[in-house]
């Protein structure tokens, strides 16, 4: 495909994710940090957001399995899943710990579990996505265009 | 567009970065490197601490409020009472406004929202440039 049309549907992807509120300004920011010298500074975020997102949500399914639920300990796990995802502008993720942590305070294991779902959701969602715009952006970048893409997305 | 203001008064300012995850240190210390800060990042507020007492100065801290073996409020209050009067400004993702004020109460200069923002640094500069 022509790089123009590689750019612009990559345009078109990265406002849809917007739009429909899966990212933030956040994210662009991540984009402005970006340079040449540090090329793939974005990916290196993003894949330690994966990283950190994968062993949150295994320790929250261990946590909540466990046959006394310790909500403090699931507090802080949601508490640091809620920082990640904000940090690199994974809004939804972001909001669906919001529920996650209130039920927390009330010690509600059944509303615990039913966040711990909506959140693995969330984050599979976004996760696939981004992995897609990734590979929108080898594919641009393999055919000779322009790595620097925030200008577009402001 | 990032400002080079700390290079037009001469000076390079040192930032110490304490926050225990992992994604924040790594932005932040990108942030402060477009600004032409130099910065070292620790995961806790005891290695903060640690290196004061080492040490090491900085002007400017960024402390984040949770941490393990050490949280940002008691790592504040332990550099004050070093005599330690750099500025330490707060970064909390924590929404409570009882919470920022503890924290503020424990010694910082400020405390802002995590994660910090090309604006949120263009302020800080304008008041490390007044302090220095």
């Amino acid at each position: 495909m022509e790089v123009n049309q590689l750019q612009r549907t990559f345009l078109e992807y990265t406002a849809a994710l917007f739009r429909e509120g899966f990212l933030d300004s956040q994210f662009t920011q991540l984009y402005q940090l970006q340079d040449e010298s540090n090329p793939k500074f974005v990916v290196e975020v993003v894949s330690l957001f994966f990283d950190d997102s994968e062993r949150l949500i295994n320790d929250l399914t261990r946590a909540l399995d466990e046959p006394i639920v310790d909500f403090k300990k699931i507090d802080a796990h949601v508490h640091q899943l809620k920082g990640s995802s904000s940090s690199i502008g994974a809004h939804r993720v972001k909001n669906s710990c919001l529920p996650f942590r209130d039920f927390c305070e009330a010690q509600n294991t059944d509303g615990c579990l039913r966040c711990l779902q909506q959140v693995k959701q969330e984050y599979l969602l976004i996760k696939n996505k981004l992995e897609d715009l990734f590979q929108l952006e080898k594919q641009i970048v393999a055919a000779g265009g322009s790595t620097n893409l925030v200008e577009w997305m402001l | 567009m990032m400002s080079k203001n700390n290079l037009a008064l001469g000076q390079k300012f040192s930032v110490l970065i304490v926050d225990d995850d992992k994604i924040i240190r790594r932005i932040h210390k990108m942030l402060l490197t477009k600004f032409e800060f130099e910065s070292h990042a620790v995961e806790n507020g005891k290695e903060a601490v640690d290196l004061y007492i080492s040490g090491k100065n900085f002007d400017l801290i960024l402390m984040d409020m949770e941490m393990a073996v050490m949280d940002g409020p008691k790592a504040t209050r332990e550099l004050r009472s070093m005599g330690i009067n750099n500025v330490i400004v707060g970064v909390t993702s924590r929404g409570s406004t009882s919470e920022k004020q503890a924290f503020t109460e424990a010694g910082l200069d400020y405390c802002v929202e995590k994660p910090l923002s090309s604006e949120t640094i263009t302020s800080l500069l304008k008041e490390l440039a007044k302090k220095y």
